[in-house]
């Protein structure tokens, strides 16, 4: 790992007015933003580790805080080998640098694709590792002993021998002049204190008294507040604004008009808001104004006629051979509605900016402003926060720029907070895509397998260097490496950019396509060849496996064989994809009228090595509740280029009094770990479509679930 | 046939067809609009005192212009000739009639597709006689029955205003009538009959104010086009004035001096307050057609003007609408308490509706959200409860809070399930509303 | 000016009586652990107690609140009820993101308050109206019966 040091003015820069506040009446650790050091540490051995003279520690995360409960598996990682108390150190985030905080998959500061443990799993370790033997390196010196008869805990170094102990931030001084050593030895598993137990997070306890700052709470002195209106068709531009009636409202303060985006200052967001729905608007629509849902999957299927490039090197399925089967599978066009509205706050000053926002990606967010701004990016402070729900739309920097491009012409700092309505209607979208799947069946098994994704390139825009033969890693994952046994597969790739709506990652990106097809399809297949879908599965994965293993203890916790009633059914879906083996069971009952009730899920995870096993069972019960809202209730709607949907009364989100039973099993592993945020969302939409196919007998080929298409017939 | 059988039959069908006659009579003779009143008709030359037709005497200054642009409110000229998001008076709004779609036309003074080559008397034809410029007879969905009761200078006043607009080009849509009602000739027999097509008479032995009422609701503001139930064919029913009848699916309720069914208990501030704002306190809140006739025209009317229709309609004779329950008492506080039978509603309740409406119905933030009282959910039909769910309602622009339509998201099961929810647990009829009756409302 | 008491402290406001508590509470009075979902009462995010009941502050305009007494997360730790609510979200590890849980916990301290032993269809009526996007319903249903069987104890 890199160990270079970020110099005091680089952390200095992205520390936050005001920091944060103190809980009241709750313990918990401090949570500063972006390279807050306020410590004052003088040993800092790489770009993740401060430690004070006073011995108070400060850990730099380099993945952002999102839900996901990633700064509590980091500092566990850290702390596991540093052997210091987790309950006393501080977080902060990282400030922007690739260099220093680059994602070890992606090269770029990058917090997404279920890739912050499999990334970082190693290198935090190695940091927290090279710290202590440092610090123990001092110690020894000082007490002129052999450095391997010392011992560490929680922050102190003991020497049995003579019984001597000397605190870390005694020797911190001492430490700093030492050279990182170039190995380090990292700890036998077997004595692990922290990785593998459940650890209580540590980014809640001002989570629950409202003293944490999301980007969306931050009020620099003298804030003004301001919200927008870009235009409601990808591409249009402001025709004529006519602000008679907005102005004459009570703190109205400014009218900002560009090009296709409109957005009025005030004292505060209502002011705001009022003084947004008082202009009379005109919009010309441009190039997209006809784009609907209609052409979005027609463009799709049209895209579906195109040979692609070949993933694999298997010959595709014969369309009219014997025995073939084949279908088409497909998956709507979705907005991640976070928590958090979208939200960035501005200080545009001569030559340089600051900003404050939530983001998953703070270089690129860094970039964005400086490009608006034509300023070179070390001029753009940024102050990352903790992030109010993320599932992708944060990996996106538009309402970075969007916001720097209002505030270019405000003076002083401004917030700007999009409505629900704007978060959900001028956003970036999940894709459509689609699965053109064909097999040859011999005995009930298939001897040849075609497997045709039809989607966005979310992998040549996000990281183009990442892009290449034009196979988009991201569309084909879940296609190419399936847990079955499948003799020369077929996989091809077909690039289609929707027109008329921007695509982004959507939390489970690829697979929620791939494994999506591939488990409806092994469904089909089970029917086709007469047999139970479990039975099935079993038989076309290696009995030793790791897929079959977490097959089998879903299968049986969910009780595979015991009975249901009429038009109930449970459905399987087993994945392998993040680098993780899930097998989810979901259980339904399906109304008269087509209605879905999902009752119960168990899914089983084999996750590899398990950091915190309470943060795993966590990221798949609310994976399973993302997916389960797409399955049900979610779609974005275009008519004449506009989306239809705007807020949560018409975008529907799972509530408290729908949720199923959820059961989580996790294999003990010693394998290299897996992503856990997706895998729980991706498994769980093909788990339910293949319940309702065992209840009710018809196969849903497009999602999200459509009831009418299930209604018992009069 | 032996004689004596010829008679009897003879005698059957003169029965037949007095009693028919007297049935067709009974449909083609109805009592004039205000002869409920009694008293004694005069011509408007003849009224003494103010004269009730016109402007409100803050606008008798103003000019021609702007007296027509606030006789075009008070007509609501501009709900039906605009559709939605579409500009001002362009036409083009589509109304589902049993018979076929209607398209509202452009009355924008262009001269290719408005009706910017209209004359004077073509204009007023149109208006009191529903005949169209080129000689069509117009469907009697455009009020001309009540229009006619306008006198000739306030509608040219309308033309005026309509004339100072922008011109807009914007074609006409046809219309999608099935056979025989393409056939527009036959509304000239309706209009014969249906259409007295005189000016407005105020009854000497009324206030002025009264007869000013009287004026703007049986004229302009139409009232009973919606209110009043209507004949088989077509025509308001004016023996059961203003009893309650349908528009575009909503329910128009009973507006009668009724005590339960109608408006007989509401004091005048509290018509008044309705009119103004589309809220009175515990009473109504104003939804669908209603909405648009406070936002574009009640809303735009001087409290002078408010407050005379108010007078008029206290003096409505009562009628009582027996499938319309009585108000119901506040429901309890607590979910635990109240129907069980409907777990599907209730779930839609606690997820969408409670944080407004709150278990009790008394509204958990403003009192436009309370639900008790309302007539809508004592209505054993349910059908404004559900297009109040499926359409939301409320201002969505004046910064006040409104209710999101929820079409979207619920499906005609669980949109159902919720009115018949709403109506058991906050009203005095509880509806079975089915599924497929939800979605016919959707289409509207 | 208006005055409002929130949290046991008197404040006060120079805003017009439409605006919504919730904003006033944010961008007038700083006090940003009430949250922004929807603006249209259908998420939960900006829950707050008027005299200990839980209503959207973001349809509540402010000058309909008269010397109602306003609790927001800041200040419901003070309360029984609003302390053992914040342990057992602590102690069972229900947030996430956490964005959602100031208007989650506001609704749970108010079912906790009034219903000592809260049944899953209680918590159903009490809890629907609030959305989490992270899907830490399993835990929030846990969380509210152990915090119910500590503050009822």
């Amino acid at each position: 790992m890199n160990a270079a040091t970020p110099t005091r003015r680089q952390l200095l820069r992205g520390m936050a007015a005001g920091g944060f506040i103190l809980a009241v009446g709750i313990a918990g650790n401090r949570i500063a933003v972006a390279g807050d050091t306020s410590t004052g540490a003088v040993f800092a051995p790489d770009a993740f580790i401060r430690i004070g003279t006073d011995g108070a520690t400060t850990l730099i995360m380099p993945q952002v805080e999102m839900g996901q409960g990633i700064y509590t598996t980091l500092a566990m990682l850290i702390a596991e080998e540093l052997d210091v108390d987790l309950a006393t150190v501080t977080l902060a985030e990282a400030p922007p640098s690739d260099a220093l905080y680059g994602n070890p998959i992606f090269k770029i500061q990058v917090t997404g694709g279920s890739t912050s443990v499999r990334g970082y799993f190693l290198p935090m370790r190695r940091a927290g590792a090279a710290a202590r033997t440092m610090l123990v390196q001092s110690a020894a010196a000082r007490w002129n002993v052999d450095p391997a008869s010392c011992s560490t805990e929680l922050g102190t170094i003991r020497h049995a021998a003579s019984g001597r102990t000397i605190g870390y931030g005694a020797v911190a001084g001492a430490a700093a002049r030492l050279k990182p050593p170039a190995e380090v030895q990292l700890k036998d598993t077997r004595h692990f204190r922290l990785i593998g137990k459940p650890h209580h997070r540590l980014d809640t306890a001002h989570k629950v008294d409202g003293s944490l700052q999301y980007g969306i709470d931050v009020m620099p002195e003298g804030v003004k507040f301001a919200t927008l209106c870009a235009s409601p068709v990808l591409g249009g531009k402001v025709a004529h604004v006519d602000d008679s009636q907005a102005r004459a409202l009570p703190g109205v303060r400014q009218i900002v008009v560009l090009d296709n985006i409109v957005a009025v200052v005030g004292d505060h967001m209502w002011a705001a808001k009022q003084g947004l729905d008082a202009l009379a608007i005109t919009w010309d629509d441009g190039a997209n104004a006809a784009v609907s849902t209609e052409t979005l999957w027609q463009g799709l299927q049209a895209a579906a006629t195109q040979q692609g490039v070949a993933v694999t090197k298997g010959a595709a399925v014969e369309a009219n051979g014997a025995d073939v089967v084949s279908a088409r599978y497909e998956i709507p066009m979705l907005a991640h509605a976070p928590m958090e509205p979208m939200n960035c706050t501005v200080h545009v000053k001569p030559g340089a900016c600051e900003l404050w926002v939530g983001t998953q990606v703070s270089t690129k967010a860094q970039r964005i402003a400086a490009q608006v701004l034509g300023i070179p990016p070390e001029a753009v402070t940024l102050n990352n926060h903790l992030i109010g729900g993320g599932f992708g739309r944060r990996l996106e920097v538009d309402m970075v720029e969007r916001a720097v491009r209002v505030a270019q012409h405000v003076d002083g700092p401004v917030k700007i907070v999009w409505t629900r309505e704007e978060d959900i209607q001028k956003a970036m979208y999940r894709s459509v895509y689609g699965s053109w799947m064909g097999a040859e069946l011999q005995d009930g098994k298939p001897v040849a397998w075609s497997h045709k994704v039809v989607g966005p390139a979310e992998v040549a825009r996000f990281l183009p260097p990442a892009f290449k033969n034009g196979i988009d890693s991201d569309a084909v994952d879940g296609a190419v490496e399936t847990p079955y046994l499948l003799p020369n597969p077929a996989i091809t790739y077909v690039r289609h950019e929707p027109v008329g709506i921007q695509t982004c990652f959507w939390r489970g990106v690829g697979p929620n396509n791939n494994v999506f097809s591939t488990e409806c399809f092994v469904d089909l297949l089970a029917k086709k060849a007469g047999k139970d879908p479990l039975d099935y599965r079993r038989s076309l994965t290696d009995p030793k496996g790791r897929a079959h293993h977490v097959l089998d203890l879903a299968a049986e916790k969910a009780g595979w064989s015991m009975p249901l009633p009429a038009r109930a059914g449970r459905g399987i879906c087993l994945q392998f994809a993040f680098g993780s083996y899930l097998a989810t069971i979901a259980e339904v009952a399906v109304d008269d009228d087509g209605t879905v009730r999902v009752q119960r899920l168990v899914t089983a995870v084999d996750c590899g090595i398990i950091v915190n096993p309470d943060g795993v069972v966590a990221q798949i019960q609310g994976g399973h509740v993302f997916g389960l809202s797409a399955v049900l209730h979610q779609q974005i709607t275009l008519e004449k280029g506009r989306v239809q949907q705007s807020n949560f009364h018409d975008y529907r989100v799972l509530r408290i009094d729908e949720m199923p039973q959820i059961d989580v099993i996790l294999v003990p592993s010693a394998e290299a770990p897996g992503g856990i945020g997706e895998p729980g969302t991706v498994s769980v939409q093909p788990a339910v479509a293949n319940a309702v196919y065992a209840a009710t007998g018809v196969q849903l080929t497009r999602m999200p679930i459509d009831p009418a298409l299930l209604a018992r017939k009069a | 046939m032996a004689p004596r059988t010829r008679t009897v039959a003879l005698l059957v069908r003169a029965a037949v067809a007095l009693g028919g006659g007297a049935v067709a009579s009974r449909m083609l003779f109805l009592p004039g609009p205000l002869d409920f009143a009694g008293g004694t008709k005069v011509a408007l030359a003849d009224y003494e005192g103010p004269s009730p037709v016109g402007v409100p005497a803050e606008l008798a200054n103003a000019s021609l212009v702007e007296k027509g642009r606030y006789l075009t409110d008070a007509a609501d000229c501009r709900a039906c000739h605009t559709t939605k998001g579409g500009t001002p008076f362009a036409g083009g709004r589509p109304f589902k009639l049993p018979f076929g779609t209607l398209y509202t036309p452009n009355i924008t003074p262009d001269k290719a597709t408005g009706i910017g080559n209209w004359t004077d008397a073509q204009f007023l034809r149109a208006v009191h006689q529903g005949i169209s410029a080129d000689g069509t007879r117009l469907y009697p969905a455009f009020p001309y029955a009540s229009y006619s009761l306008m006198p000739d200078a306030d509608v040219l006043a309308i033309k005026a205003y309509l004339f100072s607009l922008q011109p807009v080009r914007q074609r006409n849509l046809p219309n999608s009538f099935t056979f025989p009602y393409n056939q527009r000739w036959l509304m000239g027999f309706w209009g014969y009959f249906f259409n007295k097509d005189k000016s407005f008479e105020p009854i000497a032995e009324r206030s002025a104010a009264w007869n000013r009422g009287a004026y703007l609701v049986e004229g302009p503001a139409h009232c009973g086009e919606c209110h009043t139930p209507r004949t088989l064919a077509q025509a308001m029913n004016t023996r059961a004035k203003f009893a309650g009848g349908v528009a575009e699916g909503w329910n128009a309720y009973n507006i009668t001096g009724d005590r339960t069914t109608g408006i007989g208990a509401w004091s005048k501030p509290e018509i008044e307050a309705y009119l103004a704002t589309g809220h009175a306190n515990g009473r109504s809140v104003a939804s669908g057609p209603m909405r648009e006739a406070v936002d574009l025209s009640f809303s735009k009317l001087t409290k002078s003007d408010i407050a005379a229709i108010a007078t008029y309609l206290q003096t409505i004779p009562p009628i009582h609408s027996a499938r319309l329950g009585a108000p119901a008492a506040f429901a309890a506080a607590s979910h635990a308490q109240g129907p069980t039978d409907n777990p599907i509603g209730k779930r839609v309740f606690e997820q969408a509706c409670v944080s407004c409406h709150a278990w009790s119905g008394k509204g958990a933030l403003v009192a436009d959200a309370q639900l008790t009282a309302k007539k809508a959910v004592s209505d054993p039909t349910a059908a404004n409860v559900a297009l109040m769910v499926l359409q939301g309602t409320g201002p969505q622009t004046a910064g006040r809070p409104y209710m999101p339509g929820f079409a979207h998201s619920y499906s005609d099961t669980e949109i159902a399930a919720v009115a018949n929810y709403v109506t058991a647990r906050f009203g005095t009829m509880p509806s079975k509303i089915a599924p497929k009756e939800v979605g016919k409302l959707r289409a509207e | 000016m208006l005055e409002l008491s929130i949290n046991g402290e008197v404040h006060r406001a120079d805003v017009t009586a439409d605006v919504p508590l919730l904003w006033v509470l944010r961008d007038v009075l700083g006090m940003t652990g009430t949250k922004f979902g929807c603006g249209i009462a259908q998420c939960g995010a900006c829950t707050v107690h008027l005299d200990g009941r839980p209503v959207r502050s973001c349809q509540l305009p402010v000058g309909l609140i008269g010397d109602r007494k306003i609790t927001t997360v800041e200040g419901i730790g003070a309360t029984r009820a609003g302390a053992a609510v914040q342990k057992a979200w602590l102690d069972l590890d229900v947030i996430q993101c956490g964005y959602c849980q100031s208007g989650q916990i506001m609704s749970a301290a108010a079912l906790i308050a009034s219903t000592p032993a809260p049944s899953d269809a209680d918590i159903d009526a009490a809890m629907a109206g609030n959305i989490c996007r992270c899907g830490t319903y399993v835990r929030i249903r846990e969380g509210i019966k152990k915090a119910a069987a500590e503050h009822h104890a």
